[in-house]
């Protein structure tokens, strides 16, 4: 591999990396509720304001990014709770209108907590690129593929091992078999908002020092792990997962060597490719597998 | 144990049951037999807690419960295996049964799982494979098995031998049996109205939504309306 497509394949690794950690908060809510959250590109968009204003206003870094992720979880948890919650017995479709609205309340709420100015945050570990088989690449990537991994392992730990993981799984396989058993499925609900919000938020924190961050930043960052999620299979985390990656890859491999005005419309033009030739995404049989 | 008193319900404007009187005692088998759309799965999720009652009182162990959540109402011991058998498909048999002992001390849970097993001998080896790669016959005993594991005081069966063949019909309903022999309490639906009254105490007829006629298992089963409507003959 020449070092110049190993530079567009790590560039595409570290944005699919983000879009991966959207896509499964997407996921995460869908399997719980059937909903699509579109208030999930603003829990990014609150991870990385946050972040970069505590940071700004004097908080050590570590520190500032920890409370910007806790903000993130609980204004997801409100959301559950306030406006989705509340709208228990409405159908889907209601409460997808219903995040739509979230969404641009929080952008709005936003504009007023913040302003409509580009802010930074400083990278991790320095800025001094790192020299790799010829490419050369910001330690920040190295930092998202790292936390994506930790996150990626911590979460197949929740699903797989834990009460409240397993509980969540049960949820999206039979919602009536799951308050057979006693699950609490507004627990779940809420559980699902709160966890999609802190995934969304370390995606903020991890891009922020890479791309900066505004009140609006999260509306083509929604969309894109949107698209990645669709790519992957709607529901499935390791479609999540595989569906981030590779339009992260297709991304910056169009930019590199075609044009980099085809960066943006790649997600479009891979999102209506999947509904309309394999609806169920690379990974996502397991939908229409259901009977 | 449980006492039902005038339940309605209704889907939106449309009511399924009205005004329903039933019970059932402590180690009795009582059946539920009524035609297609009667409201017999309508009340199994009144009683569940996953559908609300527009009227009328639920009453178990002497407590009011009509209000209650499904969650509490299966910590108090009323457990449903719902029509269909809704296994969690993807994921395992253990898995499956784990699941049934959710509200149940972690500590019971190995007891739990060897008393299914050996009651279902057939689930012994597909232990790690996926629910829903079972054929029916075992869904149903999973089904059965992961209510079990709730440890319930009140087991409520939605049409156990709904689409199975015939010897696994009576499999089931040789361990439908067999547990009331173990002096358990159930409530029984099943469209098999036959061997539904041969095993049951007492039985109540559901038709649109009320009970038209209650006895003991065997008298229902004799008596000509239930003869001619439910038994085909
Ligand atoms: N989800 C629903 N929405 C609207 N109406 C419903 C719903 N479920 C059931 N009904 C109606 O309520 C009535 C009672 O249905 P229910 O499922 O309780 O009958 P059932 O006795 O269990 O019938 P079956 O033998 O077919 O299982 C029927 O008229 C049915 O059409
Ligand atoms: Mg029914």
């Amino acid at each position: 591999m020449s070092a110049e497509s190993l530079q567009f394949v790590a560039g595409g690794l570290t944005t699919g990396a983000i879009y991966a950690l959207v896509a499964l908060g997407f996921s995460i809510i869908f399997n719980a509720s059937g909903v699509i959250n579109f208030a999930q590109g603003e829990f990014v968009m609150i991870g990385g304001m946050s972040a970069a204003t505590l940071f700004a206003s004097g908080m050590a870094l570590p520190v500032a990014i920890a409370c910007a992720v806790g903000a993130a979880g609980i204004v997801g948890l409100m959301l559950a709770k306030f406006a989705v919650g509340r709208a228990r017995r409405a159908d889907v479709v209601t409460l997808i209108i219903i995040t739509i609205g979230a969404s641009m309340l929080l952008r709005g709420l936003a504009q007023i907590v913040w302003d409509k100015r580009i802010h930074a945050l400083p990278s991790l570990s320095g800025h001094r690129p790192v020299e790799l088989f010829g490419a050369t690449i910001l330690p920040q990537s190295l930092w998202v593929l790292a936390v994506t991994i930790a996150v990626v392992a911590m979460l197949s730990w929740f699903f797989g091992q834990t009460r409240l993981g397993k509980a969540m799984l049960a949820t999206s396989y039979n919602r009536l078999a799951a308050e057979l058993v006693g699950i609490d499925v507004r627990i779940v609900l809420l559980a699902s908002f709160g966890l999609a919000a802190v995934l969304g938020a370390i995606a903020g924190v991890l891009i922020a020092p890479i791309t900066f961050v505004s009140y609006d930043s999260g509306v083509m960052l929604g969309l894109k792990g949107f698209a990645a999620a669709i790519l992957g299979g709607l529901g499935s985390f390791p479609g999540a997962v595989v569906g981030g990656l590779t339009l992260g890859l297709l991304e910056s491999l169009a930019a590199g060597y075609l044009s980099s005005a085809y960066k943006d419309v790649i997600a479009f033009v891979v999102m209506l490719a999947v509904l309309l030739v394999m609806p169920g995404g690379i990974l996502g049989a397991r939908t229409s597998a259901r009977v | 144990m449980l006492e039902v008193t005038r339940l309605s319900s209704r889907y939106g404007r449309i009511p399924a049951l009205a005004g329903v009187d039933l019970s059932v005692g402590r180690g009795e088998l009582v059946a539920l037999v009524g035609a297609n759309g009667a409201g017999k799965t309508t009340l199994l999720r009144v009683l569940s807690g996953v559908q609300p009652a527009a009227d009328g009182i639920v009453r178990f162990e002497n407590s009011d419960i009509t209000g209650a959540s499904p969650r509490q109402r299966v910590r108090m011991g009323i457990v449903q295996v719902p029509e269909g058998r809704q296994v969690f498909g993807p994921m395992t048999v253990d898995d499956n049964l784990r699941l049934g002992a959710f509200m149940r001390p972690q500590r019971e849970t190995n007891a739990g799982l060897d008393r299914v097993y050996a009651l279902f001998p057939a689930l012994t080896n597909k232990r790690r494979e996926p629910a829903g790669t079972l054929s029916g016959g075992q869904q149903q005993m999973l089904a059965i098995g992961r209510a079990l594991m709730g440890k319930p005081k009140l087991l409520l069966l939605d049409e156990p031998s709904m689409g199975l063949a015939p010897r696994l019909v009576a499999e089931i309903f040789a361990t439908i049996r067999a547990l009331k022999d173990d002096a358990a309490t159930i409530l029984l639906v099943d469209q098999n109205a036959n061997a539904a009254l041969s095993i049951a105490d007492r039985a109540y007829v559901l038709e649109v939504g009320r009970i038209t006629l209650a006895g003991r298992g065997d008298e229902l089963a004799s008596h000509p309306r239930v003869r001619q409507a439910y038994l085909g003959l």
